[in-house]
């Protein structure tokens, strides 16, 4: 008898995730990519046979609304930089980020870099994704987009790479020449912010890389999420008691998203909890995809 | 050359170099995207360039070592595509970023500039390892009957080479080594291989100077 529970318990288990009904499915020049919608709820969905997590979530009901932990926390930047003027995001999944951005700052000016033609128009076609005036999606390689843009002399107060979430790993956007090419055209003022990996070998090979080039950053981890966030900035991070007084000041305006803010000062650490003794990442050795496991 | 039998380089040789040339081709062609990357990208375009040019360069390559292999087939020339690959696969080493730093300036669209960058970078080298296909065929070959056999042996093994050198290159090597002393050791391989085949010759009295003094 309870074997047999055992046995529908576990099936049940591997029903759930496909409860869903797919809505859109296409197979990219980089990925496979299906857009399932559940009751309100309406996901992009990357690589989709191998089981990886949803990429974006929005609820159709509250689309203002951000869905997943790692969307919320790409805005811890914002305790450090709370006024952005110009923004880029690098890697667009469903838009949320950079609509997000737009709705909170209209005046700024934002450039998403998305390196698949498919992704920005299923953006578009099934998760509101709009340009604006202020907002222009580029179809490029991030690090081609970044090394013009440093050419250009071009800068920015918000640098969020989210280029990560992928089944395949852009590995030239991990070395220390290419956060290199990031500090170029960071703002004085302004942040970075890249969702990185919280597991796997690559977690100590991508921090001993950042610290390199930033000397230290904020480590920001939940509970409840499988990201880490890395955030920082050109020069000496700001002591945590002016990250809480910026957390109070700016909560209020995070609501309407589900941001919870005020949660994230006490969650961002300086402390290292990685091997120091990994190798550097370089445009000479970055074997991203082979350290994931 | 003594009797109609012998030819210039023991078959073992000729099939053991065949096998390096295919290896460092896909060994430098595996890591020409990781090469390119920091200049154009990781998009399937700058894939697309690469295998583009190795492709053309090879074809070529084929072209002119097969006529050549017409003009008295010897050791000394078979070796010096060897000698020549590797020294021209050296600014892939040496003057990368100096290459492609100004076709990054001057071509706005990364598809164009990573076929200019393939172009420059890579097609000297992968013609001269081209070449040595058809060139060892001819001095494997002793008589009409065995040259398919021939030919089917050497492109055999030069593609073991190629698959070895692909798989050996994006599993493991790139873990282990930087890019560039990956390049040092095909280059490497690519010179003890000239060696190899200038002593054999050496040793069976073939090389091209003895043969053409013994003619005059």
């Amino acid at each position: 008898m309870r074997p047999r529970l055992v046995i529908s318990l576990f099936l049940l288990a591997l029903a759930a995730p496909a409860a869903g009904e797919v809505i859109h499915q296409e197979r990219s020049l980089y990925r496979d990519i299906t857009v399932e919608q559940n009751g309100p709820r309406r996901c992009l969905i990357f690589n989709v046979h191998r089981g990886d997590r949803n990429q974006t979530c929005i609820d159709l009901n509250e689309p203002e609304r951000l869905v997943f932990n790692y969307t919320r926390m790409s805005f811890a930047g914002l305790l450090l930089t709370p006024e952005p003027e110009s923004i880029l995001v690098a890697g667009l999944g469903g838009g949320s980020i950079p609509m997000t951005f737009g709705d909170l700052f209209p005046d700024a000016l934002i450039d998403v870099v998305e390196i698949d033609p498919a992704v920005v128009s299923v953006a578009r076609e099934f998760f509101l994704f709009e340009e604006t005036a202020n907002m222009h999606v580029h179809v490029n390689d991030a690090r081609v987009f970044i090394k013009r843009a440093v050419l250009e002399g071009r800068k920015y107060d918000y640098i969020m790479l989210d280029a990560f979430t992928g089944d395949y790993i852009p590995e030239h956007l991990l070395t220390r020449e290419f956060l290199e090419e990031v500090k170029q055209i960071l703002n004085p003022d302004g942040v970075l912010v890249a969702n990185t990996f919280s597991t796997s070998r690559l977690y100590d090979h991508e921090s001993v890389t950042y610290q390199r080039v930033w000397n230290e950053f904020y480590n920001f981890k939940l509970p409840t999420s499988g990201n880490r966030i890395i955030i920082t900035r050109d020069g000496a991070l700001p002591p945590r008691g002016e990250l809480v007084g910026a957390a109070q000041r700016l909560a209020e305006s995070m609501e309407k998203y589900s941001i919870p803010l005020l949660e994230y000062p006490a969650r961002m650490s300086t402390r290292v909890d990685w091997d120091m003794s990994r190798r550097v990442l370089t445009d000479q050795y970055s074997p991203g995809n082979l350290l994931r496991d | 050359m003594k009797g109609g039998s012998s030819s210039p380089l023991p078959r073992p040789v000729v099939a053991s170099v065949a096998f390096v040339s295919g290896f460092c081709i896909m060994t430098v062609e595996m890591l020409g995207a990781r090469i390119m990357a920091p200049y154009f990208g990781g998009s399937v375009s700058v894939w697309g360039s690469i295998i583009t040019v190795f492709m053309l360069a090879l074809a070529v390559g084929y072209l002119l070592g097969g006529r050549l292999s017409m003009r008295n087939p010897n050791a000394l020339v078979f070796a010096s595509f060897y000698v020549s690959a590797a020294l021209f696969s050296l600014p892939i080493i040496l003057f990368a970023d100096a290459i492609m730093r100004p076709i990054f300036l001057a071509v706005e669209d990364a598809r164009y500039g990573s076929l200019l960058a393939s172009i420059v970078m890579f097609s000297v080298p992968t013609t001269l390892l081209g070449m040595i296909s058809p060139y060892s065929v001819r001095l494997l070959v002793e008589s009409q009957e065995h040259s398919g056999q021939m030919a089917g042996l050497l492109f055999f093994v030069s593609t073991i080479g190629s698959a070895a050198g692909t798989l050996g290159t994006s599993f493991y090597f790139v873990l282990w080594f930087e890019v560039n002393r990956i390049l040092w050791g095909a280059v490497t391989a690519l010179l003890i291989a000239a060696a190899i085949i200038l002593l054999a010759g050496y040793m069976r009295g073939s090389l091209s100077l003895r043969v053409s003094s013994h003619e005059t």
